[in-house]
């Protein structure tokens, strides 16, 4: 089934047209609303004027995440604060975090892409989701709410966190289908083996899965461990959230609801335009987003497209498996983390030296962070307790500011290398092949 | 019963650690009379008497351990049931708190290093109360 067949499998020409049209529309919109915008564009000597169809899009400016962070909190919104019926944020370095902000609109339009997606895997009204991403600032848990809500499904608002509670509820409440990390599944799939519950009682078909990149064999084990069919759905919180892409019945690329996110892959490198097809850096421009709209946003995300028609009938553009990053930003269990926040974090605790390494892993199939740091001269005492107490202060800011719980490890002066380049920061032992 | 200095000494969970210590200490010629090890999943705290502190105390340092020094008591008593028991029940009545502490015994004569809260404060109940 298709959720919006006009829409879904629009014509490629009318698709242009219609994208033109709504660029046009944004540009003139940006321009007289958000300063931050118009004053790039007299930069660069463009004028609305000059934007006439979609391939002008390539005259625009780009805009990063630290553009984010710099008009933090509400300086790119182009609409006044009475018309924000919602903000989500995603976690920053100390008390920055990006913030984003929906009008009713935005949300409207939400709900129709992940409907969209929902649909695409299979779901439909008779469908009982079990949301398990976590609900909150993070966009995976309301994002995929409203979807359900709006596709006429029956949502359970599980979230995260409470993996006994969650197969229970999917057990009695008879899910049949599942929204989590892939990872996550998979924790729960061996957990689900284990319960004593078999496999006939839950009526689990569809696998919601995003968040994180995952790879074909990850789906392979999940289906095969879970019974279940497993799709990739894409998104991320300064585009809109869970929804901007999403795969269909043959799991070959992922569906960009290009009506409404216009992509692009440019080199990370020249910021030039690469052809379809080339692996580069995803880039989003919001073309009807009312709150916080944005142009040419670099995603920082490796993967190509694909505009050949699709088995499935949808016309929209499929982008490929996230293959990387052009940054150096983790994703772990789902929330991302760039090694500068744990370091804003380290240099404000007087006990430590301003030396870190992070070891990220996968055990059972969960992500695992370690966070070793050095305690200064000076504070090393002769009582565990206090070393203890400190290794657990450290924990408790870093968690607050990353939002994710990192095992602390204490290592003896001198043990993280330091080096007069760029130190490496991080050692990440997962495979995703 | 005297007011002694301890030095301690940060080491990592790992095979071996503590032989790099004990090479440090040979090799400065510094004698250890006394050690306990305290220990985390991750982390161990070896907190020794030795010989030569300062000297220990640079070694160590020189060699990138993360060392301290700390005031603790050597308590020297009889080698007799009830000895230790006298020493506790005096300081528990002062409402002193004990860290830790580590003794061994040969012969006559017992040694035990107690590492209150308050060092000072249970070296003055000691001396006035005289347990042992």
């Amino acid at each position: 089934m298709i959720w919006n067949q006009p829409k879904e499998c629009m014509s490629s020409a009318d698709k242009r047209r219609m994208q033109g049209e709504r660029l046009r529309k944004l540009v003139e919109r940006v321009y007289h609303s958000v300063p931050f915008y118009r004053n790039k564009m007299q930069q660069m000597d463009v004028a609305p004027r000059d934007i006439r169809s979609i391939d002008d899009i390539t005259r625009l400016p780009f805009t990063t995440k630290q553009d984010l962070r710099d008009n933090y909190p509400y300086d790119l919104f182009a609409v006044p604060m009475s018309e924000i019926v919602r903000l989500h944020a995603s976690s920053g370095t100390t008390g920055k975090p990006t913030v984003v902000g929906y009008t009713r609109g935005d949300l409207a339009v939400w709900s129709e892409m992940t409907a969209r997606a929902l649909t695409a895997f299979g779901a439909d009204r008779n469908d009982i989701v079990s949301v398990g991403y976590g609900y909150g600032l993070f966009t995976g848990g309301l994002g995929l709410h409203y979807g359900v809500e709006h596709m006429g499904g029956t949502v359970i608002p599980t979230s995260s966190g409470n993996t006994a509670k969650h197969i229970s509820l999917m057990h009695d409440f008879g899910a049949t289908a599942l929204a989590c990390t892939p990872s996550y599944a998979l924790y729960l799939a061996d957990a689900l083996r284990d319960c004593g519950m078999p496999r006939e009682e839950f009526a689990l078909r569809i696998g919601i899965f995003g968040a994180e990149p995952w790879t074909e064999n990850m789906r392979r084990e999940i289906e095969s461990k879970l019974g279940i069919d497993a799709y990739n759905i894409y998104g991320l919180s300064e585009i809109m959230g869970p929804g901007v892409s999403y795969e269909c019945g043959f799991k070959n690329g992922s569906h960009i609801g290009d009506d409404h996110f216009f992509p692009e892959i440019v080199s990370p490198d020249t910021l030039e335009p690469l052809p379809v097809g080339e692996q580069g850096e995803l880039v989003f421009t919001t073309l009807t987003k009312e709150g916080i709209p944005l142009l040419r946003y670099r995603t920082k995300d490796l993967c190509s497209l694909d505009d050949t028609p699709c088995e499935c009938g949808r016309t929209a553009v499929r982008m490929s498996r996230i293959v990387g990053r052009s940054d150096d930003m983790l994703i772990i269990r789902g929330v991302n983390l760039f090694p500068s926040q744990v370091e804003s974090v380290i240099l404000e605790i007087e006990e430590l030296e301003p030396h870190y390494l992070l070891v990220v892993d996968r055990v059972n199939n969960l992500d695992t962070l370690q966070i070793q740091v050095e305690v200064r001269d000076g504070f090393y005492s002769d009582e565990i307790n206090r070393m203890v107490e400190l290794k657990r202060k450290i924990a408790a800011r870093l968690q607050s500011v990353l939002g994710l719980a990192a095992d602390i490890r204490l290592v003896e002066p001198g043990t993280i290398a330091r080096s007069e380049g760029k130190a490496k920061r991080v050692i990440d032992n997962r495979k995703l092949v | 019963m005297k007011t002694i200095k301890q030095l301690s000494v940060f080491i990592e969970n790992r095979t071996g650690r503590i032989n790099e210590v004990t090479r440090i200490l040979e090799v400065g010629g510094i004698n250890m009379s006394a050690f306990s090890l305290a220990e985390t999943p991750d982390f161990g705290i070896l907190r020794m008497i030795v010989s030569d502190v300062e000297a220990a105390h640079r070694a160590l340092k020189e060699a990138h351990f993360g060392v301290n020094v700390t005031d603790v008591l050597l308590v020297t008593c009889a080698n007799e049931p009830g000895t230790m028991h006298r020493i506790l029940e005096v300081l528990a009545r002062e409402q002193v708190f004990i860290e830790y502490m580590y003794a061994f015994s040969e012969g006559e004569v017992a040694n035990v290093i107690i590492r209150p809260t308050d060092v000072a404060r249970a070296a003055e109940i000691l001396q006035s109360h005289q347990p042992c």
